[in-house]
This record gives structure tokens, C-alpha cells and sequence, in this order.
């Protein structure tokens, strides 16, 4: 379904990133970076007074000839990016936001973690990614 | 028989599954025939360097706390018994893992009955041999050498006899076979398994690579000797296939009593999922060590509790983290006791070098070991045994006890009060010797280290220094109970502590340099507030400021509603010494009932002026007690500094010897 997963910290370093297709790889990555950009564009036009009413799934943030980024915030402005493929017309905006939400938990778990730094690369979360992802043939 | 062996191998696959044998065999199904046969033969093998077969029973009692690895003697002549050529026995013992975890375990054991059972049926020998049905293998068995060894092991203690166990073993593959050379040039790496063998039974006195080599090389040498056997252990030569008819039915006779026995003491002895299973002694040592973290066993440790606590542990810290996502069940990030023996029982697997598993293996799961480990009793007994032992201290530590619970009560996590707690519970360990079951309360290292060591009988196969030294690395730390670290927003109990109590400061400072980190300093106004408004009743014990201080306290009770609790307690340590006792339960409705007529004099008077005042004495009184703190605080400076400078001097010692 994903064909790429990023999870972008506050600071906007990349904490975890993964794609399907190893290869094109920088593709994906450059991807995710440039809708950074519309992420803060989407978290900043709430304004101030709706941050706590500011729902975390942004939705589609925006559609590429083959691809579409979904963009997903937390309360601490981690941000979870996922890249899918425009051809998987099955794909409906709730179970992208399912998604979003099992990556939010496992993102939770590993917080909780003690052994976590805050801000160093997740190692955590391949397992559940790969069940995420499928082999795009 | 030959179907348990079948049985054996394939549970013993299916536990390497379970992360004993890592990169080794694929998980197997056994099949209960198999798995009844081969656990008995691996009992047997295990049991033969244990003592006399004719104690059919209390010799499987003795190697059954912690059996681990089936001794390395028995298990060389189970395998020539099976008449396979000794090339082909080296392949199984290298494909099952023996070789390279050094030790026949039961994956690796049972992996190898089902790799010669494959042998025997003319497979090939490969693991995908024995992931398909086969028969039993095939045993000559004969019961002298079992009897022969166990015959002697009074007389077996002592060194390390890696050469003549060689030397023999040289002699009865020769025996066996025509293929010298192939022999010879294989017959060395069978010590490796005669090295490290642990004799379940002599594990909790003795080094168990040297009982049982000693055993094994007298062994050896009365092999010609006529046996009485009733242990079937494998007689390779002509000598055994003589009387296949009678041994059989001892055999049987001896299979069926270790049989029984072994089932009932399965519980207890490592089976299929050996390295992931928790011994007895293994839970009694993690429950202690969460004690000493956390008082109460049925509440959490939290993550940096245990993170200090794991660290020390020395592995790494992606290691940890894995360990601790596969222990921490429900991601809380905290550790109930059952999630905390199964993450320490990772790091000592780890330790001993078994690969972490993929995930929580059944053995280990929360729900497993609350129910095949429920002490509730015994901890209640303890701890009630703790508490009970409370009043029987002298006042001040009373007092600092009473601080601490209503500390306690304050404080949202319970384990602000483990260095608190701790520090008492050293204190009562001499008094609550008789009254715990456990030696618990006695001297924690050498008991402690003793435990891990009768804990660990795999690992001590061939890793007894190592592990010592983590246990007593993860001992040592914890042994200095007061953990400073543990603050919580409100006042830490340590400042109550400091304050008043002039002497157990300096003990406690002298306690508190060893712990890595000093408390991070709860530096919110809150909790200063919080901390004057305490010191407030315990300074009002002061008798010039004890009339000073009551009003005070009625305005900072009034104003302060979250302390308010503690401060009733207190409240009748003003008027009299005598009340700090019994001042939380009696005082606590009284000073209540005091407080109402307060508030409604309060607004009768002038309100701003009394307010004005009250403020004024609260903040001298406030700075009183902060610079009480910070001089004392200096004093703890000053002695951190002393240890620094020592710890270099030291290190500066040791550095020109290394660089020699």
C-alpha cells in the first residue's frame, strides 16, 4: 500500500525513513522533503488558537503524477509523511488515517522505551512498516 | 525410545526456535513419543555426571533446578551408541550447535537425536533432514557407564581436565571405529564439549566444567570394568550390543522413573524452551533486585529506574532497547514485576551470549510468569515483614519514615520512595533476618552472587566469570540502596531527610556519591513551596518556633490544599515531641478539626495584616531552611569532589601501568 514511510521530527531531521522499491530511493526522499514544506504551510494556516483543536491527519498534501503524499502531525510536531501510489485507487482516506494511527502508536511504544533518545534514528519500527508496505512489483 | 528421540530433536528445534541456537536449526515439531523419549534421554545424559543412577529420583531432584546442559560425556557415548560412523556424529554435533555454543543444551541435544534419528533412516545429514517425520534413533544403549561415572563423583572434584577427557575420548572413538585419522583429527573437537559441561547437580557448589571432567575421565578409564547399569547410557563397543535384551527393560525402568520424575519437576527444569525459562533461584534474584528497586512488588519500576538499573548491565544500548521492547508488554514504560524478571532474564541470556529472540518467548510472557511465579504470599510476607519492622526503629527514623510515607503519599509515583525505602530496608535487614524466609535481608552481594551463580548453570558452562561479574555488576549498583535520583515534583524526601536528620545525612551523603547522577533539583515554585511548607511543620518541632510556626502553617495549609495532608500530620509535632508518632492517623481528624475554627478567626481579624505577617515568617522561615540546604548541599559538593579527585588519583595510578 505505502510505497514510502517517513517520520520527520520536530526539528525536521528525518527520524525514520523507509521505501518499498530499494531502488529511487533519494526519489522518496526528496519527496517527503519538499512536502515538509506543505506540512508547516498546512499546521500554520490553523493558527494559534486552533492547536488544540487542530486535527492530526492533514490529508493529501499533495498528488504527483504517480505518487500521493499523505502528511499526518502529532501534539510535538513529529510528523509522519507516507507516500502511496496514485494507482492503488483502492486506497481510501481511512485506511490511510488507520495508518497513520497504528504509526502513531508504534511511535508512542518506542517513546515509551527508556532507552530511546529522543531525536536519535528509530530502529523500532521496521516490522511494522514492512506490514505496511507491499512489494511494488 | 526411539520415537522420544525423534520427539527430542524436534522440540529441541522448536526451542531453538524459541531463540535458543539463533542462526542454528530451523523450528521442528516433535511429536510427544519423541519429545517424552528425548527429554528422558537428556535427563539422563544430563543427570549421568550428577551422582548415583540407583537414586533414580533425588539425582533428577538434583539436576533438575537449572539442568542445562546434558554433560558431555554421556551425551559423546548416547551418540556412539547409535552406531553411526563418528564423521557422521561430528556433522550432527556441529549442525545441532553444540560445538559452537560450546555445550550440549537440550535445543542442541534434541537436535542432534533428531539428526541421527535422520541418519540412521540414511537422510543426509542437514537440518532439512529432520524437519520432516523420522523415526527414532537407533541406541545401543547399555546402563554401565552411567553407573560407572556416577559411581565416583565424591571422589571427582577438583581441577580442570580438558587433556585426559581428550585422551580418552581419543581412546573410545578408536575403540569405535576403523576411521583413526578421521578420528583423530575430530576427536578434539569434542573437548570443547567435555570443557564447559555443567553437572546440573554440582552447580550450586561447584564449578561444573571440573566436577564432571574429573567424573568423566575416571569414567573413561572403568569402561572395561563390568557395570550394573541401570542409567541407560550408551556403550559404544561390542560390549553393550551383548545384552540388548536384559538393558532394554532396565532401561525401560529407569526411562519410565526419570521419566516421572522429570515431569514433575518440569516446572522448574529447563525443557524445550531452556535458555528462556526462569529458574527458581533466577526468580527469587530478580524479584529481589526489583525489590531492591521498587519496595512493593505489585506496583511498576519506571523506565529510568530501569534504565539506570539495565545499563549496568553493560550491553549496549540498542540491545536494551530491544530487550526492553520485547519485555515491556503493554508499552507503558514501566516494569511490573513479571515484565521485569522477563527483561532481566533476557540481559543474563544475553550476557551469556544467546541471541535475543524475535519476540517475548511464551516462557517469558507477563501472563506465564505471573501464573507459574505467583509469590504474592511471599512478597506479602515481606514486605509486610518491612513494614512491621518500621516502628521497631528509633524515633528519628521514625520520623524520617513518617516523612517519607506522607511523602509517599503525595508523591504520584511510587518509586520516589525505593531510595528512601531502600535506605530503611539496609537498616532492617539485620532485624528482619529471622523473619524473612529468604536471605533476602542478609549480606545482598555474596548471597546474591551465590544465587546467580546456582542460577546460571548454562551460562556457567562456560562463561562463569562473566557472568559473575555482570550479576555483580548489576548488584553492586543497586546495593547502595539510596537512589537520590528518584525526585518527585513535591519536596524530594531526600531534603526532608537532610534537614532533619543531622545524622543519617551524613551517611546517606557518604551513599549517595556511588549512584551515578545526582538528583535533578524538582526546581518548580511549586514544589519549593511545596518543600518550605513541609519543612514548615518539621522546622515548627524547633521549640522557638514552634509558636511561630502554627499559625504559619494554619495560612500555609489554608492556601496550599495539595500539602495539606502532610501538614495535619505535622501539626501536632508542634505542640509536643511526643505526638510525631502517632501524629499521622490521630492527628490527622484532630488538626482537621483544629483547622476550621482557624480560618473563621482568620476572617474575623484583620485579614491583610496576619496575611502580610504570616507571609513574612513563612519566607524567613523558607530561607532558614534553604540555606540549611545549600550548606548542606555544599557538603555533598564538597565530597562528590573528594571521591573525583580519589577516582583520579586512581585512575592516574593505573594509566602508566597500561602504558608500560
Amino acid at each position: 500500500m505505502a510505497v514510502c514511510i517517513a517520520v520527520i521530527a520536530k526539528e525536521n531531521y528525518p527520524l525514520y525513513i523507509r521505501s518499498t522499491p530499494t531502488e529511487n530511493e533519494l526519489k522518496f526522499h526528496y519527496m517527503v522533503h519538499t512536502s515538509l514544506d506543505v506540512v508547516d504551510e498546512k499546521i500554520s494556516a490553523m493558527g494559534k488558537a486552533l492547536v488544540d483543536q487542530r486535527e492530526l491527519y492533514l490529508g493529501l498534501l499533495y498528488p504527483t503524477e504517480d505518487y500521493k503524499v499523505y502528511g499526518y502531525v502529532t501534539n510535538s510536531k513529529v510528523k509522519f509523511v507516507m507516500v502511496v501510489d496514485s494507482s492503488n485507487t483502492a486506497l481510501r482516506d481511512n485506511e490511510i488515517r488507520s495508518m497513520f494511527r497504528k504509526l502513531h502508536n508504534s511511535y508512542t511504544d518506542v517513546m515509551c522505551n527508556p532507552f530511546y533518545n529522543p531525536g536519535d534514528r528509530i530502529q523500532a519500527f521496521d516490522n511494522m512498516v514492512t506490514s505496511m508496505m507491499i512489494q511494488v512489483c | 525410545m526411539e520415537a522420544a528421540a525423534a520427539a527430542a530433536a524436534a522440540a529441541a528445534a522448536a526451542a531453538a526456535a524459541g531463540g535458543g541456537c539463533g542462526s542454528g536449526p530451523p523450528p521442528l515439531l516433535l511429536s510427544e513419543g519423541e519429545q517424552q523419549c528425548y527429554s528422558e534421554l537428556f535427563a539422563r545424559c544430563a543427570g549421568a555426571a550428577g551422582g548415583g543412577p540407583g537414586s533414580g529420583p533425588p539425582e533428577a531432584a538434583r539436576v533438575a533446578p537449572g539442568t542445562a546442559t546434558a554433560a558431555a560425556g554421556p551425551v559423546a557415548d548416547l551418540f556412539r551408541a547409535s552406531q553411526l560412523p563418528a564423521e557422521t556424529l561430528h556433522q550432527i554435533t556441529e549442525l545441532c550447535g553444540a560445538k559452537r555454543v560450546g555445550y550440549f543444551g537440550p535445543t542442541q541435544f534434541y537436535i542432534a537425536l533428531k539428526l541421527i534419528a535422520a541418519a540412521q533412516s540414511g537422510l543426509p545429514v542437514r537440518i532439512e533432514s529432520i524437519k520432516c517425520e523420522l523415526p527414532l534413533p537407533r541406541f545401543m544403549m547399555s546402563k554401565n557407564d552411567g553407573e560407572i561415572r556416577f559411581g565416583n563423583p565424591a571422589e571427582l572434584h577438583g581441577t580442570k581436565v580438558q587433556i585426559p577427557y581428550l585422551t580418552t575420548e581419543k581412546n573410545s572413538f578408536k575403540r569405535m571405529d576403523d576411521e583413526d585419522k578421521q578420528q583423530e583429527t575430530q576427536s578434539p573437537t569434542m573437548s570443547p564439549l567435555a570443557s564447559p559441561p555443567s553437572s546440573p547437580p554440582h552447580y550450586q557448589r561447584v564449578p561444573l566444567s571440573h566436577g564432571y571432567s574429573k567424573l568423566r575421565s575416571s569414567a573413561e578409564q572403568m569402561h572395561p570394568a563390568p557395570y550394573e547399569a541401570r542409567q541407560p547410557l550408551v556403550q559404544p563397543e561390542g560390549s553393550s550390543s551383548g545384552g540388548p535384551g536384559t538393558k532394554p527393560l532396565r532401561h525401560q525402568a529407569s526411562l519410565i522413573r526419570s521419566f516421572s520424575v522429570e515431569r514433575e519437576l518440569q516446572d522448574n527444569s529447563s525443557y524445550p524452551d531452556e535458555p528462556w525459562r526462569i529458574t527458581e533461584e533466577q526468580r527469587e534474584y530478580y524479584v529481589n533486585q526489583f525489590r531492591s528497586l521498587q519496595p512493593d512488588p505489585s506496583s511498576f519500576i519506571s523506565g529510568s529506574v530501569a534504565k539506570n538499573f539495565f545499563t549496568k548491565s553493560k550491553l549496549s544500548i540498542p540491545e536494551l532497547s530491544y530487550i526492553w521492547e520485547l519485555s515491556d508488554a503493554d508499552c507503558d514504560g514501566a516494569l511490573t514485576l513479571p515484565e521485569f524478571c522477563a527483561a532481566f532474564h533476557l540481559i543474563v541470556a544475553r550476557k551469556n551470549g544467546y541471541p535475543l529472540p524475535e519476540g517475548l518467548p511464551p516462557t517469558l510472557q507477563p501472563e506465564y510468569l505471573q501464573a507459574a511465579f505467583p509469590k504474592p504470599k511471599w512478597d506479602c510476607q515481606l514486605f509486610d515483614s518491612y513494614s512491621e519492622s518500621l516502628p521497631a526503629n528509633q524515633q528519628p527514623r521514625d520520623l524520617n519514615r513518617m516523612e517519607k510515607t506522607s511523602v509517599k503519599d503525595m508523591a504520584d509515583l511510587p518509586v520516589p520512595n525505593q531510595d528512601v525505602t531502600s535506605d530503611d530496608k539496609q537498616a532492617l535487614k539485620s532485624t528482619i533476618n529471622e523473619a524473612l524466609p529468604k536471605d533476602v535481608s542478609e549480606d545482598p552481594a555474596t548471597p546474591k552472587d551465590s544465587n546467580s551463580l546456582k542460577a546460571r548453570p548454562r551460562s556457567r558452562s562456560y562463561s562463569s566469570t562473566s557472568i559473575e561479574e555482570a550479576m555483580k555488576r548489576g548488584e553492586d549498583p543497586p546495593t547502595p540502596p539510596p537512589r537520590p535520583q528518584k525526585t518527585h515534583s513535591r519536596a524530594s524526601s531526600l531534603d526532608l531527610n537532610k534537614v532533619f536528620q543531622p545524622s543519617v545525612p551524613a551517611t546517606k551523603s557518604g551513599l549517595l556519591p556511588p549512584p551515578p547522577a545526582l538528583p535533578p533539583r524538582p526546581c518548580p515554585s511549586q514544589s519549593e513551596q511545596v518543600s518550605e511548607a513541609e519543612l514548615l511543620p518539621q522546622l515548627s518541632r524547633a521549640p522557638s518556633q514552634a509558636a511561630e510556626s502554627s499559625p504559619a502553617k494554619k495560612d500555609v495549609l489554608y492556601s496550599q490544599p495539595p500539602s495539606k495532608p502532610i501538614r495535619r500530620k505535622f501539626r501536632p509535632e508542634n505542640q509536643a515531641t511526643e505526638n510525631q508518632e502517632p501524629s499521622t492517623a490521630a492527628s490527622g481528624p484532630a488538626s482537621a478539626a483544629t483547622m476550621k475554627p482557624h480560618p473563621t478567626v482568620q476572617k474575623q481579624s484583620s485579614k491583610q495584616k496576619k496575611a502580610i505577617q504570616t507571609a513574612i515568617r513563612k519566607n524567613k522561615e523558607a530561607n532558614a531552611v534553604l540555606a540549611r540546604l545549600n550548606s548542606e548541599l555544599q557538603q555533598q559538593l564538597k565530597e562528590v569532589h573528594q571521591e573525583r579527585i580519589a577516582l583520579e588519583n586512581q585512575l592516574e595510578q593505573l594509566r602508566p601501568v597500561t602504558v608500560l
